[in-house]
Order: C-alpha cells, then structure tokens, then sequence
C-alpha cells in the first residue's frame, strides 16, 4: 500500500571523487510502498547515489533523508530499517549460506532466531542447500541469498541494486517475482536500481531516470509512459488499405515505416484500440500489435538529450 | 551489538584455512627443535657452557624443558610476526577483496565497532597462536626433556635461574612478547585499513619490520635518537624477565613505547577507516 510518507528524501546529491564528477546533482523522493524503479545507464552514478544513501560513501554536499531522519547522525537508526544489496551479493565462500545468515543478522540491531533463518531460506528457494559452502554456489543462488540476508531482519525498506546482472533469464524472473512478493506480501518499500529497462517498466510504480550524475525526469511509470508516443507495429492483410484508413481517420497518426505485411505508427497509447476498431470495421484483419516504443525509448531518447 | 560483532570475526578468523597455517608452522617447527634438540642437544649446551667449565661446575640436568622452551621463544619470536600478519592484515583488506565489506559496513554497527570487533578478534588470535608456541615449548619440553634450573647466557654473562623461580617469569614474559605480537597485529590491521588486498597489509608488515630491525641494528650516530623508540626493538622485551635483577625500567620502557606504538597505530586506523569511501 503506497502512501505520502516518503521514505527516501534526496536533495541535490552531488559526489566527486578528486577531479571526477561522479553525481552531479541528484534528487528523487521515495515513498512508503514504492517498487521505486532507479534508472540509468552505465556509469551514470547509480551505485555511488545507492552508496552514499547507506553511508559507504559520503557525499561532497547534498541531503539525505531516511524515515525522515537526516541519514549522518541517524545511521544505526536508518541501517536498522534497511536491508540491501549493494552490486553483486558476495558472501563469505568458506562459510555455509546459514552460518552467511546467521554473521549477518547477529549485526543486524535485531535478534534472529534459526527458525526464522531456516524461513527466509525457504522463501527465496534454497531449502536444502543451508548447510552448503557458498564456494559452490552459482551467481542465481548467491543472489537469492542476498535477497534472504536483506529479509532477515524484516527491514522495512529493501534496496537492491542491479539485482538481476548475470543471472540466466528463469534467473531474472524468479527474481523480478521475488520483488513482487515483497512488496505484495511483505509490504516492503523497495528501491531498485537496474540498467535493463523492461525489469523496471513491469515491476515498479514510480521512478527516477539519471544521466551523467544527474537527475532527468522522475514520476509515475505509468504516466511517464503514457505521456509518451509509441511506435507500434500492426500486422495486418493489407497494408495499403490500412494506410487508407489511417489518413482518413482523425487520429492524427503517423506512418513510422512499412513493410508487405507490418506498417508502423506513431501513436499514442489510447488510440490503440480505437484505430483496431476502425480497422476491423473497414474489413481489414489485424494479425498482431505490438507497441515497439516503450521505456527503453524513452529512456534513450532522454539520455541522449 | 559490538561483542556479537566480535563473535562474528572470530567465526571468520576460525572458518578461513589461512589461519590454521600458523598454527601449523608452528607445530612443525617446534617439532623439528624439539627432534633436533633431543638428538643434538647436548653438543649445543656444552657449547655454551665450554667457556665457563674452567672455572664453574654445572650439575644436574641442564638441558631441560625450561631451557628448551626459552630456546625456543628466541627463535620464533622472530618468525612469529609474518604468522599473525598473515591472518590480521586481512582482517580488513579480505573483506574488501571478497566485496563483503560492503554488507558489513550497511549493518547498524558503527564503523569504529566493525574495526575494533576486528581488532580484538586479531588480538584473541594473536594469544592463541603465542600461547600454542608455550605450551608446546613448554609443556612438551618438559615432558621430553625433564625439567631443571633455567641457564641464560646474556650480555653480563651466564645466569642461572632457580626452577621454582621460574613460572612467573614465563607469565610475565609471555604477557610481554603477547604485548609486542599485538604490537604486529595493530600494525597489520591499521595497514590493512588503506588497502584493498590481503598481499599488500602482509608484505607490508614484514617489510616494515626488517627495515626497523635494520635501521635499530645499525651502529650509526645519525640513527641513535630514534632507536630507542623503534617497536622492533622492543619486540625481544620479554627477555627481560630472565634476568637477575630484574630491569623494572628497561622493561617499562618497552611496556610504554609498544603501547604508545598501539595506540598511535589503532587512532590512525579509527580515523582512516571512518573517512573510507567503500568503493570495491
């Protein structure tokens, strides 16, 4: 359930690293039930942004606020409330994946018990492998076991960054699903940074996209995406009849491209069923729609502003 | 949450094989002594003894466990350090290496409480290692060799140490050469706080304290003032209390000057480790 209690306040983040400007000018707010979705490409300051907001970098100037608490004189109070994975998930390998739990929830500020160690375990999928020495593990694995180690101090806010990178696709969505899970089961606030751009599109509902250290529109996914024309692809019967139907229509529509049997169209996303219908009604048979313009374009289109 | 944190680092330091190398050096080489002590021994005493035997005459059992152990602490002592940099200048830097470092530093302990759950694990480790090197000196010594009044030649001479005069002295020396080892693991932590690699803080430590020991051995004007004040040569203290007076100054001195070199070392550490940007 999404509310206004903003849970992550960034104003004006900026990082330099001597000469190097790696954040510029960063700000997005995240609020209570968020999937917040944090966009980029590579090299854009995501990973500095995501660790300066957990204090493993400190910022050259800017404010952070977690729970509404200045992050620098709060930082027990805030990290106690966070769970987090920060790039990829690395463990301890001579140590089991229970006994990689049980070192990180002993400093976790609460007290865990081997029960509730043994449930996080199975809710990410690696029952039957606590025992086992993490030297063993594939990188899909390590990464459930991230997920298991930010649950298991039942954070209220669940940072992960680029949690999918180098895992298979079953990887990707086991994962994608798993962020689901807490957020609709668990009621987690989750800030999730990744460069593949579909992942955000289908699991957040708010958003920041940065370039270059800076930040470049943040919003609702939905009405950052509907505000945006899409490039969609009809394939049809017949493509001259369809342009016909298309130039008489009042849509104000325009043809991207066109092939035998595909013609592409600048369209917005509520005329889509309107122009289906009037190509229907004109005896014309619609094989398939695909909306080719989506974030990716988007985000694209942005970063190359 | 600091002590739970300290538990954690001495899972950490028991789990990893590196620190079971130590342990084992150690056993081997106090092995091979104690193999080549009980076959040769006897040679290497009368070459100590020849010089004196015109106008002294040793009786009962000379070479003994207590000398055996005290032989032994001599020469490891030396060997000792470059064991307990192995483990302590990773303490930091491997976790860095493994990128675990950047968990541990988002947990609700405070950076200064990581650090010092560290040090205090490097500092347990640092007893076990020395007080396995005793017992083993000592206990199987005296289990090989018998045990008997303790001969030390020194600088003024030849001394020889009653046997009941000698459990104290072993306590309060191993306590000094545990305070000159922590002295290594200190530096070796404090090392392994700028670096991102468990080579670096190691190889480090060692080439710090050759170039001590070198720079304290050096009969040279120029480097007489700073002498005094190197750690390395203080690192060999313990030997103080087996001698007869005991040097109460000398063996402050070092006390002062080994926990002066701690607690510069571990401000340097606290401080550099606070302001780390945890970029691995």
């Amino acid at each position: 359930m999404q509310t206004e209690e903003k849970i992550i306040e960034v104003s004006h983040l900026v990082k330099h690293f001597g000469k190097f400007k790696a954040v510029e000018n960063v700000s997005f707010d995240v609020f209570r039930g968020d999937v917040y979705g944090f966009l980029g490409p590579n090299g854009a300051g995501k990973s500095t942004t995501i660790r300066t907001i957990l204090s493993l970098i400190s910022p050259t100037s800017g404010q952070i606020k977690l729970f509404g608490k200045e992050l620098y004189g709060n930082r027990s109070y805030i990290l106690k409330r966070i769970g987090c994975i920060v790039e990829k998930p690395d463990f301890y390998k001579y140590l089991s994946a229970e006994k990689n739990l049980e070192i990180f929830a002993r400093v976790s500020g609460v007290d865990v018990t081997r029960s509730k160690v043994h449930e996080i375990i199975e809710f990410v999928g690696l029952k039957g492998r606590e025992k086992d020495k993490l030297g063993g593990f594939s990188h899909g694995m390590k990464q459930r076991l991230g997920i298991a180690q930010t649950l298991i101090h039942d954070p209220e806010l669940i940072i992960l960054d680029e949690p999918t990178t180098g895992l298979d696709p079953q990887g990707i969505i086991d994962i994608r699903n798993l962020i689901l899970q807490l957020k609709n089961e668990r009621n987690k606030t989750v800030l999730l940074s990744s460069h593949i751009l579909s992942e955000i599109e289908l699991i957040a509902n708010r958003m920041v996209i940065i370039n270059k250290g800076k930040t470049i529109v943040q919003g609702s996914v939905n009405d950052l995406l509907n505000a945006q024309e899409l490039i969609v692809s009809f394939v049809v019967d017949d493509v001259n009849k369809t342009k016909q139907v298309v130039g008489s229509s009042s849509l104000n529509i325009s043809i991207e491209s066109e092939t035998a049997t595909t013609i592409a169209l600048h369209i917005t996303q509520e005329k889509i069923p309107v122009l289906n219908k009037l190509l229907c009604d004109g005896g014309i048979n619609v094989f398939s729609i695909e909306a080719k313009r989506k974030l990716e374009d988007y985000f694209l289109k942005l970063i190359s502003e | 949450m600091f002590w739970k944190s300290t538990y954690n680092e001495l899972i950490k330091i028991a789990a990893k094989p590196r620190s079971y190398i130590g342990i084992g050096a150690i056993t081997l080489i106090v092995g091979i002594v104690l193999f080549a002590m009980y076959a040769e021994g006897l040679n290497f005493i009368s070459f100590v003894t020849r010089p004196f035997e015109q106008s002294l005459s040793f009786e009962g059992n000379i070479m003994n466990g207590n000398l055996i152990a005290f032989v032994i602490l001599q020469m490891l002592i030396i060997h000792v350090p470059l064991l307990i940099a192995l483990v302590t200048g990773d303490l930091v830097s491997g976790e860095a290496a493994m990128g675990t470092i950047r968990l541990l530093l988002t947990k609700p302990i405070s950076r200064t409480g990581v650090l010092f759950s560290k040090y205090f694990a490097g500092c347990a480790y640092t007893f076990v290692m020395l007080l396995w090197l005793v017992v083993l000196a000592l206990v199987v010594g005296k289990i090989l060799f018998g045990t008997g009044d303790l001969m030390v030649l020194n600088s003024d001479g030849l001394i020889v140490l009653q046997e009941q005069d000698l459990g104290w002295r072993f306590a309060c020396g191993f306590s000094l050469a545990f305070l000159s080892m922590v002295m290594i693991a200190t530096l070796s932590i404090t090392l392994s706080c700028f670096s991102e690699n468990s080579i670096g803080p190691i190889v480090t430590t060692m080439a710090i304290i050759i170039v001590f020991n070198i720079l304290g051995a050096l009969n040279v004007e120029v480097l007489q003032p700073i002498q005094p004040y190197l750690f390395t040569n203080h690192m060999i203290a313990w030997r103080n209390f087996f001698e007869d007076p005991l040097p109460t100054a000398k063996i402050l001195k070092s006390v002062a000057v080994l926990l002066i070199h701690i607690v510069g070392l571990l401000g340097i550490a606290v401080y550099k480790f606070n302001r780390k940007d945890i970029l691995s």
